[in-house]
Order: C-alpha cells, then structure tokens, then sequence
C-alpha cells in the first residue's frame, strides 16, 4: 500500500543551515500492516507522515501510495489520491471547531464523495461510542471523544492507508487502548497503518516499529534491522 | 457535505466577521441605489415641476389668448386696400404703395350701400422724396380726411383732415427743422403752414408730412389719384381677414387688401412677449434644478465611490484576517483531500455570500428609507425612479466586488501549505 524508495527530506534553518530529517529512506507498508516509526521528539516522525500522506514533497525519492507515485501526481490528482486513499488522525486531533462532530466525519465528503456517507458516519460514531455525541461541537467534548471522532474522520470512505501521529498522545489509557484497537482492527481489515509514536506501549500494538535517529543524523531506514519488520 | 455548509456554519460561528462585512457591503450598495433614487426623484420632480409651470403658462396664454380674441372683436382690425397692381413686396420694403389707384374708389366704398365691415375709411397718397428746400428725404402723405358714409350714422372721426395750406409735421422733422405751431415754411415751391407737431412715435411718422390730398396730388402730378385707403377699426362677426377682403374686392376688384399692424397687433405682440417671459422663467427654473442636480451629482460622484472602495477594502482584509484566523482548519482540508480550487471556493463563496446578503439588504434599506429621504411616494414609486434593472444590477454587483476584494487572501488560503501549518498547529 505504501512504498518509499530513497526518500529524503531536509529542512532550511533560520540561519540558512540545511537540516537534514532523513535520508534514503526506503519502507514498504503493506495492506494488514499496522507499523510504528518510533524515535524522539524532533527526529522526523510527523515529517515522514506528511511526505507519506501526499501533503509535503520530499527533496528526492519516490513515495507510492496504493502502486501510484503521489508526487509524479498534479497537485489535484495528488488531492483526490489523497481524499480517497488516506486518512490522518492527529495528536490535537484537528477537528474543524464550528462543524458538529458528525459534520466533522462527513467533512472528508467535501472532497470526495462516499456512497451512503451519513448512514457510515453514524456508524463510525456509534462503533466508536460517540453516537450521542454526534450533535455536539468538538469543544463539547472531552479529548477522548475528539480524538475518537477524528478517528471516524479518518476512516470514513475506507482509506486504505492510515497515517496517525501520536495518535495516543494525549490520551488516557482507556482511550488510548480504544484508539489502537481501532487502527488494529483497521489493519485487520486489510487497512495499512503508518502510525508515529515515541509512545513504547503504543507501539506494541503494531505489527512492526521501525526507528527514527535523530533530526540531523543520516539515516538509512532501509539498513536498519528496526526497519525489517519485526516487531520489536 | 457541501462547501456551501461549511461556509453558513463558519458564519454563524464567527458572526462579527460576517456582519461587518455585511454592513459595510449594505451602505455602499445601499447609498448606490439611495443616491441613484436621489437624482432619479429629483428629475421626476423638476420634470413634474416644469410640466406644472409650463402648463401654468399654457392655461395663462389661453386664457389672454381668449381675452384677447374678445377685445380684437370688439375693436376689430385695420386692413390696407392698395392697387391690385402694387407689388406687395416693393410695398413692405417701402413701407407705401409706389402704384395709384383712382381716388373714386374711395367713394365708391363710402357710398355702397351693402359693406357693413368697414367703420373708417382714409385715402391717401404717399410718396418718399427729397425736401428740395431742406434737402432732407421725407415721406409726404396726402390725406383728405375721413370719408364719409353714405347709408348709414357716421362714427365719430378718428383721423381730422389737414386744411388746405397747412401741414402736420413728423417729430424728427420739426425737432431738427427747429419748426413750430403756425411756423410758415417752403414746400416743394408751395407756403405751407404748421398746423400741428406729431410727438416722437418711434416710427416712419417721425419724418412724415401730412398736406392735404389735392395739395399732395398737385405737387406729385398725381390729380384724381390716391395711393391706398386705410380702413379702420374694420368689424367682422368672425373678426376674420377672410371676410373683410372679399367685402371690399366685390366693390373695388381692382385693388388688393392686407392686413396693417394695429392695436390688435401690438397686443398680440405684447401677449407673445408676456409669453416668451413665462417661458424664460420656465427655462430660469430648469437651468436652476439642474445646477441643485449637479451638485448634488458631484457630491454623490465623490461619496459614492468613497463608500464601495472602503467596503471592498474591509471585505478584503476581513477576509485576509479570517484566513489567518482559519490556518489551521486550511490544513486539514486539505489533509482530507480538498484540492486548491476547492479552498478558494471556501473563501471566495463566503465572500459572494456576504456580496449577496450586503447587496439585497442595502438594496431593499434604500428602497425602505430612500423615499423618505428622497421625497419618492412609496417603495413601488423608489423602485421605478431608481430602476428596475439598475437595482437588480447593484444587486448582482455587491458579490461580484466582494469576491474580487476577496481575491488575494482567498489565493493566499489555497496556495497554504498544509504540511507547514500542520506542523505548526
């Protein structure tokens, strides 16, 4: 579902300074494959998501979503790629404060349209316990539920690929547990899973957790026994 | 889920934003089609106005018209009967009729028994020559006095004979002459006596010399002929030119008949002028109306542009600041795939939404209040001054300004990159 060959990403800094985030990155998430990229703050995690989920082109490399390279893409190609191959969970959730939570899972139908989408958004929300919470606004909330109904976001229209950033984050531990069970039973499902974590105990949930060094460090993902596919 | 929702439900979450944009867009619509309905009723009014006074002079003219119709009847009108063979032209030009006609014909009229037209008759013989003892060019009138009638009471003389050996002289005449009452003087060889001094008419009177008839005719080698009769104050129960001429033709058809500038005349004349004052006045009045309008129009030239540009700068930056405001929401659209067209169309549509609400809300403000202001009678009257169709277009207008003021931050938003604003959210 995923595959990135030779990715590399650099950051100019204030002073001018190029930072590198990573370099020759090669990675291979399949369809059931639920993966943790693992590392500290500040290594390239959110990064790596971003090149993956079609928003940020990297300096060099090809990135393949679902067999098709994202970046030899338009940029409204890359979009509907994006709208109908990818959902995004973050860790601050980033749900639209005006939109109810319901409005908020149907908010991926602006870009794509998704057959019987109210009837799946409500079920979305009710597997995820939040069906009565539908008519509520995000801040009516507490984090738990937000992060759930991004998770209903994310998964509305069937993906194929999720990219979660610390998706756990900020969450206590019965949300958390909700959160990676859902994204386990997505990938379960035949789903890939690219999710970002410095979270140990998150990471056990995945198939498989591959390592981030740190921001400036050289980093070829690919020779990395992290990067193998056992889970660690 | 469509744009269009989330543009109403943003709007309802950010109510300042949208309402200020919406007042703004209101007032400058709304003092567009006030100040066009301002002009437009101030025109219908002049025009009404000036139909009012014209008309005013219309019914004032008719009314001295019929006036005047009543006094000419009564005071009938002065024709001229001259040879058939004078040239009427030579005869204007000349102001006297060169061609002579026997002076029988003069009696000849008086002693008909069936012309009931005619009330005075003078015949005369004129001629324009040079005074050979003063050297001075002249008009001699031969006159004998009024004819009188026949068959029927003769009215009291408007015109007395001059005596034989007499003359009644023009006022520029005996004014540089330096001649006097009962001053003797020569006239072509002949003594003559100054029996009256015209005053000063203003007219070829100032240098005429009246003598009498046979005097005239004896020294112009003119016995038994005169020049043309002067029928006067000539009633007619239609007070028609029609009538008189063939009146006169069946007695004398050898001769011609035109009308001469009387009394009726001169009050036509005065009425015309009466006339040609009221219209100036109309015209005085029009050119002031249009002046107060264009004033008025300057003043609207200059606010008026004043009050769109400043709403199309704050539907600018209202939205420009909504952008920043909304960064975050920017990135997730687009992590939810929206595509650039799709984010412009966020903004843009607001915008056109504000154009919209703004536009039909000032319209329908100036509508209300514009007649009140603008002195209209009621909503239908505003409508029709300001017109239909520059209504709907000032309507149609408000959004397509708001989008375009919209434009550049709304082009700022779409070209946001997401993974930037992601990373900072």
């Amino acid at each position: 579902m995923l595959e990135l060959r030779g990715v590399r990403k650099s950051y100019e800094s204030p002073t001018g300074e190029e930072l590198q985030v990573f370099h020759d990155v090669t990675l291979d998430v399949g369809a059931g494959e639920f993966v943790a990229a693992r590392g500290p703050s500040g290594c390239g995690k959110s990064t790596l998501l971003l090149v993956c989920g079609t928003l940020l082109r990297p300096d060099a490399g090809s990135v393949r979503v679902g067999g098709t390279d994202v970046y030899a893409l338009t940029a409204n190609r890359r979009a509907r790629l994006c709208a109908e191959r990818v959902g995004f969970v973050f860790q601050q959730f980033h749900l639209v404060p005006y939109l109810t939570v319901r409005e908020n899972v149907l908010a991926r139908t602006i870009a794509l349209g998704v057959e019987d989408a109210p009837g799946r958004a409500d079920a979305l929300l009710d597997r995820f316990g939040i069906g009565g919470r539908a008519g509520h606004h995000p801040a009516q909330l507490s984090t738990g539920e937000r992060q759930r109904a991004g998770l209903a976001r994310a998964l509305l229209g069937s993906p194929g690929l999720v990219l979660a950033d610390e998706p756990t984050g900020n969450l206590d531990d019965e949300n958390g547990r909700v959160v990676l069970d859902a994204l386990s039973e997505f990938a379960k499902a035949g789903g890939a899973v690219l999710m970002a974590t410095h979270d140990s105990v998150a990471a056990e949930a995945a198939d498989r957790s591959i390592f981030l060094a740190g921001p400036s460090t050289d980093l070829n993902l690919a020779q990395r026994p992290a990067m193998s596919g056992t889970k660690s | 889920m469509r744009i269009a929702h989330l543009i109403s439900r943003e709007m309802r979450y950010r109510p300042l934003n949208a309402v200020a944009a919406v007042a703004a867009v209101a007032v400058a619509s709304g003092s567009l089609v006030a100040s066009t309905m301002v002009l437009d009723v101030f025109d219908l009014q002049t025009e009404a106005l000036l139909l009012a006074k014209e008309k005013a002079v219309a019914d004032q003219m008719a009314a001295m018209e019929d006036e005047y119709r009543k006094i000419t009847k009564r005071m009938g009108f002065n024709v001229l009967i001259l040879p058939r063979d004078q040239d009427l032209g030579d005869f204007y030009a000349d102001s006297y009729s060169e061609k002579t006609m026997p002076e029988e014909y003069a009696d000849r009229l008086a002693n008909a028994r069936d012309i009931a037209t005619i009330r005075h008759l003078l015949p005369m013989l004129q001629r324009k020559i040079e005074w050979p003892e003063r050297r001075r060019r002249i008009l001699l009138i031969g006159v004998r006095g009024e004819m009188p009638w026949a068959h029927r009471a003769n009215k009291k003389a408007i015109m007395e004979p001059v005596p034989p050996g007499t003359a009644v002289v023009g006022w520029e005449l005996h004014r540089s002459l330096g001649l006097a009452k009962d001053d003797a003087f020569m006239f072509m060889g002949k003594r003559l006596r100054v029996h009256a001094l015209h005053p000063e008419r203003g007219t070829i009177d100032d240098i005429t010399l009246w003598i009498n008839l046979r005097e005239a005719q004896a020294l112009l080698g003119h016995e038994g002929r005169i020049s043309s009769m002067l029928a006067l104050e000539c009633m007619c129960a239609w007070a028609d030119m029609s009538k008189v001429r063939p009146d006169i033709q069946r007695i004398l058809p050898d001769t011609q008949v035109v009308e001469v500038a009387g009394k009726a005349l001169a009050r036509a004349e005065t009425r015309n002028e009466a006339k040609r004052n009221a219209q100036a006045l109309v015209e005085r009045e029009r050119e002031h109306r249009a002046a107060l309008r264009a004033e008025r129009e300057t003043l609207i030239s200059i606010l008026v542009p004043a009050a769109i540009a400043v709403a199309a700068l704050l539907v600018g930056l209202l939205t420009y600041l909504n952008v920043r405001e909304r960064r975050g929401e920017i990135g997730i659209l687009r992590a939810l795939g929206l595509r650039t067209l799709q984010i412009l169309g966020v903004f843009l549509g607001k915008a056109a939404l504000l154009g919209i609400a703004g536009g039909l809300l000032g319209v329908g403000g100036a509508l209300l209040l514009g007649p009140l202001y603008a002195g209209a009678g009621s909503i239908p009257d505003a409508a029709r001054a300001s017109g239909c169709a520059f209504t709907i277009s000032v309507v149609l207008a408000a959004p397509l300004v708001t989008t375009l003021a919209a434009w550049l931050p709304s082009l700022a938003a779409a070209m946001e990159d997401p993974a930037s604003v992601l990373r900072e959210e």
